[in-house]
């Protein structure tokens, strides 16, 4: 791979985005702006999964490091620009490439305002990538709230319901995120000197951090400034109220983008810093809140799965199941012990699959349905039914898609959360009740998805008194582009079900790594 | 080409079957009606001779026990190694799976001729075969878990194949949903075990870990029972039998294959493979048993007055599952695996027959039928020849697999032994009622539409696969299970096949096998008074009202499951409580938390409206704010 191929991956569709939104449509002018879109990310796609696979996995650590020092020229102000992705934020690269594609084809229908909503859905996804790979936590806290703008505007204008109010209670939330961000991060500067990542914990390992944590902030107090903040982009109960808004009120694309990648950054968040950085600065802190967090993932997990079974409206269903699902991420994070105590690391490892299988899974799921609502017009699910006679493709995948998501093994939710499951459950008692909970979540998983399949899908067709029923017979099937991004999806789902070590080989460096840094 | 890749094949020859027709259907507008069907019949069919061809070679001599492992999953210590792990029990198992499976490929060219789902279908069976076949294989729990989840999930799929009725995609759901909440015990079993390092997940490990006491009897009776939920779920035993009855609005083939023959069975295959550890502890063994012995009795009563032929069916394999239960809990483990051996061929020759039946007169409502045994007359024998084997009269196959569980759980218990023979009277009866109202007396008119004159016999594909299963259900019991050495083949072949397994029996000792003469003699008179007590009633009209209310109704399982504890508790009360504290609460609190900062920052905003008294009025306040903050400062002692 040439040098500066992450930063090609961050700026390449934030600039394209940007020339598209001031130069495609004027006098001299007139560009496809939806074939642009394609070509932008389909190019993003591929680079993403050549970065992916030329990860050398013998070699281990940072790597593809691109490294600019005077992005800041300021003397007293030592933000780096530096990007790089190790075992842990390769499989979020990829993730981001193959969504962010799927995400231009499932907008191919948009009409309002075409050229700023494309603009925004590339910046967008240049800047999620920016996340995942800023090594610097400046940096990284620029992409981070950089993010807000298009996901507000795309919401907002093009979203439908409530689009105002759900754009603003996003924005409010994740700001108040990004508020706690920052506070952590310029406390950490404050303590250390230095925004960079590993120089942080190799100043941590010294005892450094600590001691001067010690004259100003305590370290735990630290720990969970930064541990709320991701919560609420995860989203963790009680801070989840945000995403069912959201996500509903979303246009397709935003919703993929939202469930598929934006949430992955809390978890992200979680195994980088909370995890990372805070192994080197006090290791006790996690390994002492460590059952707490066991208790509130699998209350999430069980609370956002009992709320999804009573939605009536498809996106929120899907919604309200992201809620449960990201429990499991806080679960397996609680079993960040594990490693001092037996040595063993599947927990963690469960989670960072998580991110990424989540992601896969939720994607398809959003794309399905709202493939679906652009041609029946309504997600309200007593108005569905019998879509299977006439989208028998969409019906086909959904079901794929469903499994998928309510752990049948073979697909790729399943060994994400069985690493999970694992990794926690030996941890001690109050770990193993929570684990135990948190595995009645996927019967619970299994009730609202096929009850969902089962209403809208399945069945001998809409009720009369429907207003699908006019244009019932009209549905049509998916078309080869909409079939393209659903095969992507597809096939990474069973691909990971089939043969996990394509993701978790590479995750087993990043988290081996934490460790032994 | 050795035994270990000959093995392989049985399970890729399915597999590829699969992959194909799925491929075909789904991205190709080729109609793979010519092929789908017949490519499941060869590919099985293949798969069955090996099967054969390694069981022959198998019987009498030692084989690798464990074929092909290696690493499909590792991070950091945790491992999962998968392979074939081959052992009597194995070999038996995948024989019934490809030789049942075989037959109804052949007898579902017919049943599903017209069908517009007809590739689906045969794609669904081809997943179906092969996961069944890659659970039996397992030499990994987790291994097991994978392929018995996609059971579960392939039977989801053939339950709900006729998605347009309701019915059938409500059956498939609380089939899966049921059948999960046992998954959710063994899962937590298998959690148990990889709690003490993942090397354990691996059976033969297992079995060793569980001899020298690597787990504690605590755990192990914990991981014991936990297992045994989900083989309740499978199995459909009391208290989770309840799908297994709504299940049968599948394709009746598939209520042949997978609803009594095979998956059904794999709940008591998890028995069987977890042996060593279900009988070193007591109380999960008499677990075991207790709940075989009240299932077999509890589900062949709802069988007695059940007007579905297809039901009536069901709750007979229901109750028969319960008998292998039984044998298992009480340690008769050759018994257990003979009675689902031979129990396959003839509960699958039952279904088909009732799918021959449902053929000519469209309906399954046995009210509608009679009469039928001049018109079919190949689907009546056939049929009569199971129902005689399934009642266990000599010297059918039932009668020699039901003696030897009654001969095993006699050394048990008294209580146990009676249960089971009070299950035979039962299982006479019902039978016995079901065969006299489907084929004798007046023709009852069918569904509307179908007429006397028009009744006639199924076609040629799918009398051949009852005919071929009408073989076994009538030989097979006495040449896998005779009392007498036969020269060629060895008396108590398969009780002593099964007992050989140095594996589940490190230290078996052979002895000698009795046949009992009292038990054979009692367990047949208890199924001649079943079949005598049948003829009679069919004929007065004997009625015990209450009695009848409450089995027509299925003792109320299905109105508590359903109605009382989903709808009213769970859904009506507890949901909408929960969602009252989402709206109310969580939601509310990230309002009113917004709400109050706009109220905070209307307040203040007066300061900053650029009235001059105001902005005085802030300047002077906050200034005397400073100073009397500046000397109670200094007041408090600081420097």
């Amino acid at each position: 791979m040439p040098g500066g191929i992450l930063s090609f991956l961050i700026f390449f569709p934030i600039i394209s985005g940007i020339l598209i939104g001031i130069f495609s449509e004027n006098k001299f002018l007139k560009i496809n702006i939806k074939k642009a879109s394609l070509l932008i990310t389909g190019i993003q796609m591929i680079l993403s999964i050549l970065v992916y696979f030329s990860y050398d996995k013998t070699l281990g650590g940072f790597q593809f490091i691109d490294y600019f020092d005077s992005w800041i020229p300021f003397e007293a102000f030592t933000a780096r620009y530096i990007v790089g992705i190790d075992g842990l934020s390769a499989p979020l690269i990829l993730l981001t490439g193959i969504l962010g594609f799927c995400a231009v084809i499932a907008s191919m229908n948009i009409k309002l305002r075409q050229k700023e909503y494309f603009m925004w859905l590339l910046v967008l996804q240049g800047v999620v990538t920016g996340v995942f790979a800023s090594l610097d936590l400046l940096l990284l806290f620029v992409f981070w709230e950089a993010e807000l703008i298009p996901m507000y505007f795309l919401i907002s204008i093009w979203g439908s319901g409530r689009a105002h109010y759900s754009a603003m209670k996003f924005l409010i939330f994740t700001l108040t995120s990004g508020a706690l961000l920052l506070i952590g991060i310029v406390s950490l500067y404050f303590a250390t000197g230095t925004f960079t990542m590993f120089d942080i914990a190799e100043l941590g390992l010294n005892g450094i951090v600590n001691s001067n944590f010690s004259i100003a902030i305590p370290a735990v107090f630290l720990f969970l400034v930064f541990f709320i903040g991701f919560a609420i982009k995860l989203p963790l109960f009680p801070v989840h109220s945000w995403l069912p808004d959201a996500h509903t009120d979303a246009p397709t694309a935003g919703s993929i983008m939202l469930a598929g990648v934006l949430l992955k950054m809390g978890g992200y968040g979680l195994l980088r810093i909370n995890v990372d950085i805070f192994n080197y600065i006090d290791p006790s802190i996690l390994t002492d809140l460590a059952p707490y967090f066991a208790v509130i993932g699998a209350f999430s997990v069980i609370y956002g799965a009992l709320l999804t079974i009573q939605q009536t409206d498809l996106k929120r269903l899907i919604a309200f199941s992201s809620v449960s699902h990201m429990g499991y991420v806080v679960l397996g994070f609680s079993s960040y012990g594990a490693f001092a105590s037996v040595g063993s690391t599947e927990g963690l490892g469960g989670t960072a699959l998580q991110l990424f299988t989540h992601g896969t899974i939720t994607g398809l799921a959003f794309l399905l349905v709202g493939l679906t609502y652009e041609r029946t017009h309504t997600r309200y699910i007593p108005h569905l039914g019998g879509l299977v006679n006439k989208m028998p493709l969409i019906t086909t995948f959904f079901v794929i898609a469903g499994f998928a998501s309510l752990g049948l093994p073979g697909l790729s939710g399943f060994i994400a959360e069985l690493m999970i499951f694992v990794g926690t459950f030996k941890m001690g008692s109050l770990w193993a009740i929570s684990t135990i909970v948190a595995v009645f979540g996927v019967v619970l998983a299994a009730a609202y998805t096929l009850w969902m399949i089962q209403r809208a899908y399945f069945g001998e067709g809409v009720k009369e008194d429907s207003p699908v029923a006019k244009i019932f017979d009209q549905l049509d099937d998916l078309n080869k582009l909409e079939l393209l991004s659903v095969l992507i999806l597809t096939a990474s789902i069973v691909l990971v079900g089939i043969y996990p070590a394509i993701i978790t080989d590479v995750l087993n460096i990043g988290v081996g790594e934490i460790f032994t840094r | 080409m050795t035994n270990n890749e000959l093995i392989w094949i049985i399970f890729l020859l399915p597999l590829s079957s699969f992959l194909l027709n799925g491929t075909l259907l789904t991205f190709t507008k080729f109609n793979t009606r010519s092929v789908s069907g017949p490519l499941n019949v060869l590919t099985i069919g293949f798969s069955f001779l090996i099967c054969l061809f390694v069981l022959i070679n198998g019987i009498g001599s030692s084989f690798d026990y464990q074929s092909g492992s290696f690493q499909w999953f590792s991070f950091g210590l945790f491992e999962i190694t998968m392979g074939i792990l081959l052992d009597p029990l194995t070999l038996i198992m995948i024989t019934v799976v490809t030789g049942i499976s075989f037959l109804i490929q052949i007898y579902s060219l017919a049943y599903m001729e017209h069908d517009d789902g007809y590739s689906r279908y045969f794609t669904y069976m081809a997943l179906f075969t092969t996961s069944m076949l890659g659970l039996v294989f397992s030499k990994n729990l987790i291994q097991m878990f994978i392929f018995w989840e996609l059971v579960g999930a392939t039977s989801y799929l053939l339950i709900g194949f006729w998605f347009k009725k309701q019915s059938a995609i409500k059956a498939a759901k609380k089939a899966f949903l049921m059948t999960r909440i046992g998954d959710f015990g063994l899962i937590i079993g298998i959690l148990l075990i990889a709690k003490k390092g993942s090397q354990y997940l691996d059976i033969t490990q297992f079995y060793l870990a569980v001899q020298n006491g690597i787990f504690t009897a605590e755990i192990l009776t914990l991981i014991g029972l936990l297992f045994v939920i989900g083989a309740i779920g499978k199995s459909a035993q009391f208290p989770l039998h309840n799908w297994l009855p709504d299940a049968m609005e599948g394709p009746t083939p598939v209520s042949a294959l997978l609803h009594s023959a095979t998956m059904v069975t794999a709940g008591v295959f998890l028995i069987a493979r977890m042996f060593p550890l279900i009988s070193a502890i007591e109380i999960v063994s008499s677990t075991v048993a207790y709940i075989g012995g009240f299932t077999l009795i509890f589900a062949a009563t709802m069988a007695l007055v059940s007007n579905d032929i297809k039901r009536v069916l069901a709750y007979s394999s229901i109750s028969q599952l319960g008998y292998m239960f039984l044998a298992l809990g009480t340690g008769a483990y050759g018994a257990a695996i003979l009675h689902l051996f031979t129990h396959a061929w003839f509960k699958a020759l039952l279904f088909l027959g009732a799918g021959s039946v449902g053929h000519a007169v469209h309906t399954f409502d046995m009210t509608k039928m009679g009469g039928l045994k001049d018109h079919m007359k190949t689907t009546y024998w056939t049929m009569m020849l199971a129902a005689i084997s399934l009642i266990g009269i000599f010297p059918f196959s039932g009668f020699w697999s039901k003696d030897e569980v009654l001969l095993g759980v006699s050394k048990d218990s008294n209580i146990l032994f009676f249960m089971g023979l009070f299950g035979v009277i039962l299982t006479g009866f019902y039978m016995t009622r079901m065969m006299i109202m489907t084929f004798f007396g007046d023709f009852k008119g069918g569904e509307s539409g179908v007429e006397e004159k028009s009744l006639h016999e199924s076609p040629k594909f799918m009398i051949y696969p009852m005919i071929l299963l009408a073989i076994p259900s009538v030989i097979i019991g006495f040449i896998v299970s005779a009392p007498v050495d036969l020269g060629v083949i060895d008396k108590h072949l398969m009780v002593s096949f099964l007992d050989h397994n140095k594996l589940v029996f490190p230290d078996y000792h052979h002895h000698e096998i009795k046949f009992n003469f009292l038990i054979a003699i009692v367990s047949s008179l208890l199924a001649f008074s079943g079949i005598a007590i049948a003829i009679f009633t069919s004929k007065s009209n004997i009625n015990f009202k209450f009695i009848r209310k409450i089995l027509v109704n299925k003792y109320y399982m299905d109105y508590l499951y359903e109605v009382i504890i989903t709808e009213n508790l769970f859904y009506k009360r507890f949901i909408k409580l929960l969602d009252f504290i989402e709206t109310n609460f969580v939601d509310k609190a990230s309002h009113s938390l917004t709400s109050s900062l706009r109220w905070v920052s209307n307040k203040f905003a007066i300061t900053q409206n650029g009235q001059l008294q105001i902005q005085s009025i802030t300047f002077f306040l906050s200034l005397l704010i400073i100073i009397s903050g500046y000397f109670s400062w200094l007041l408090l002692g600081g420097n």
